[in-house]
């Protein structure tokens, strides 16, 4: 496997349901990714986007086919082991940002930190410099419920980063917030992918992010229909 | 983790008080009841530990230490002449009823006692002499009676004072401490030939003859060899004694199942409301706890989660439930009623039952969390 590539995900099918309940979210669904790149994965609602973002992150298993994510096949892995591989490599962050509401800003960030073995102290001084990187040096103690939308994303992209993952996985990062501050996210999120042992997959279809990708994967129907560099001032899309 | 599993329990309030106020009352109904539940029993035996003999031996039929049937004077001799007893006194239990000088009635329980050895005298003098029971007319009445013989509008009783037995004179010699009894009537100590003058006069006075098993004898060895030499007679142990009279009452009155009841109400109190908010605490957080199962978070790390949370409040709702009860106690003592004995074993075993309702709603929490799938978090 070439060491750049980040995700390698080979003729996935998944369904849900059983008998003639039974429907198949993903048939045969074919997807590559490069570390240092932003990729977007776009497609109406229902086409199989977030089944493909959860099965890459190992929180959905597929019924067959093969996932390679940052060299570790996970269809080969136990469930012990893949929980093991999210802790260390992965950050999520979420549509509606999934804080704990009873925690402040600093006990949210560290807890990937906390997962991962470090003391109470080390874990909360990585967060609070991570809050400082994403412009919440002075909010660290305060509580989700006293942000707004797109700083509540800022804290979950902190939380996302502060283990430094090699992938971060963002479901609809920019649907609850508004134009600006989407904005705001997404360059926040271009600036993570940059590094070049470091990916980005951003599962969205929300049109005006498209701007920010490296490269764009669009899905229909459960399969995987182009997945090309994005074209600064252009989107290439079959269904464009 | 668990500091934050702490403030996650304890940062949302409503929960958190609902929890623990749910073990909160579990323990102190637990606790309150049952120790009232063994204070009334342990009035039920307080023959026994006023009187405190190895040996009791009293008529043949009698099943428990309050319903003593007289015996015939001659018995404390027939007992005597076996082997595996050391010595044998006679002694007097029976209700009478002191004339106050107002003119009114009070039940007591009188006892007389062997006025040679004082075997069953009460065990800590508060006032006055032991020794001057001996005296003729003279009783030693317990701290109860001081309240229960007391004339309203008069200053409490003390040594020196009198009142009636059956129209005799009876004059304190001694107050003195003593276990209350099961019927609420105070104590009053006499000798055993005193006692006989107070009582009515019928066939046959003696109630019991209290025995001292002799060297290499147990109390059980002593009592089987009375039982086996002696006929309308049966001789107790001390202990056996004092079970057989608990088992008695609870075979035939209803107060263990009323009590049983309303401590398995404060069971299922706990249970319901405890379980319940729990449940519900961690269905409210599930998309919080799947998005901790994505980031990495195994099973048992959120189990142990669980568990440090609801045992957090397991063991404050049960010291919060136990103060409150142990100051009921504490106040029942002052008072000297309800009946309040609060044992270490009660203290444990409440502590369990309560650790025991937490256990089942962290399993109830733990199954639903382990069912979690952490991709829950990416749908809508």
């Amino acid at each position: 496997m070439n060491p750049a590539v980040a995700l390698q995900v080979h003729q996935i099918t998944k369904g849900f349901g059983k008998g003639t309940a039974r429907t198949l979210a993903l048939k045969g669904a074919d997807l590559t990714g490069q570390l240092g790149e932003l990729q977007l994965i776009v497609g109406p609602s229902g086409c199989g986007k977030t089944t493909l973002l959860s099965i890459i992150a190992g929180t959905l298993v597929p019924d067959s086919g093969s996932v390679t994510v940052l060299g570790h096949d996970l269809t080969q892995m136990r469930q012990g082991r893949i929980t093991d591989f999210r802790r260390r490599h992965i950050g999520f962050i979420f549509q509606q940002f999934n804080l704990i509401p009873t925690l402040n800003l600093i006990e949210n960030a560290s807890v990937p930190l906390l997962l991962n073995g470090l003391s109470r102290a080390k874990a909360e001084r990585a967060a609070q410099a991570m809050l400082d990187i994403v412009g919440l040096a002075q909010r660290g103690k305060s509580y989700p419920r006293e942000l707004s939308g797109g700083q509540q994303q800022r804290v979950a992209i902190a939380r996302a980063m502060v283990h430094n993952p090699s992938l971060i996985i963002c479901d609809e990062p920019t649907s609850a917030l508004d134009r600006d501050t989407g904005h705001q996210v997404m360059e926040l999120l271009q600036a993570v992918a940059r590094k070049p042992d470091r990916a980005v997959v951003v599962v969205t279809h929300d049109p005006r992010v498209y701007a920010f990708a490296d490269r764009i994967a669009e899905m229909e129907d459960g399969r995987v229909l182009s997945n090309q560099p994005a074209v600064p001032g252009q989107l290439n899309l079959v269904n464009g | 983790m668990f500091h934050l599993a702490l403030k996650m329990l304890v940062g949302d309030r409503a929960k958190f008080t609902m929890l623990l106020g749910g073990l909160f009352f579990a323990a102190l109904l637990m606790t309150q009841q049952c120790a009232i539940f063994i204070g009334l029993l342990s009035w039920t035996t307080s023959h026994l530990s006023n009187i405190r003999a190895k040996v009791w031996v009293v008529e043949a039929k009698v099943e428990q230490v309050n319903e003593l049937k007289p015996l015939r004077d001659t018995d404390v001799s027939r007992v005597r002449s076996i082997p595996g007893v050391a010595w044998a006194v006679p002694l007097y239990v029976g209700i009478l009823q002191a004339r106050l000088n107002d003119g009114n009635f009070k039940p007591i329980l009188c006892v007389g006692l062997d006025s040679a050895s004082l075997v069953g005298r009460p065990a800590t003098i508060l006032s006055g002499r032991l020794e001057d029971i001996r005296l003729p007319n003279s009783v030693i009445i317990d701290d109860l009676a001081l309240q229960r013989l007391k004339i309203p509008g008069t200053p409490p009783l003390k040594v020196g004072d009198t009142f009636e037995i059956n129209d005799r004179e009876a004059r304190i010699v001694a107050i003195c401490k003593s276990d209350r009894a099961f019927y609420g009537y105070p104590y009053v100590f006499t000798t055993y030939d005193q006692a006989l003058q107070f009582a009515p006069l019928q066939r046959k006075m003696l109630s019991a003859v209290l025995v001292e098993p002799s060297q290499g004898h147990t109390p059980q060895e002593t009592a089987d060899l009375i039982n086996a030499s002696l006929t309308g007679l049966h001789a107790w142990p001390e202990d056996k004694f004092l079970w057989d009279t608990i088992f008695w009452y609870f075979k035939n009155t209803g107060i263990p199942i009323s009590f049983g009841t309303t401590i398995l109400l404060g069971l299922i109190v706990g249970v319901a409301i405890s379980g319940q908010t729990f449940y519900s605490f961690v269905l409210e957080n599930l998309r919080n706890l799947g998005a901790l199962k994505a980031m990495g978070a195994s099973d048992l790390k959120l189990a142990s989660m669980l568990l440090c949370q609801v045992m957090t409040v397991g063991f404050l709702g049960y010291g919060l439930g136990m103060g409150a009860a142990a100051a009921f106690g504490a106040v029942a003592a002052q008072r000297g009623n309800p009946p309040f004995l609060l044992p270490w074993q009660l203290v444990v075993g409440v502590l369990a039952l309560i650790l025991l309702i937490c256990l089942a709603s962290a399993t109830l929490a733990i199954i639903k969390v382990r069912r979690i799938e952490p991709a829950i978090v990416f749908r809508g």
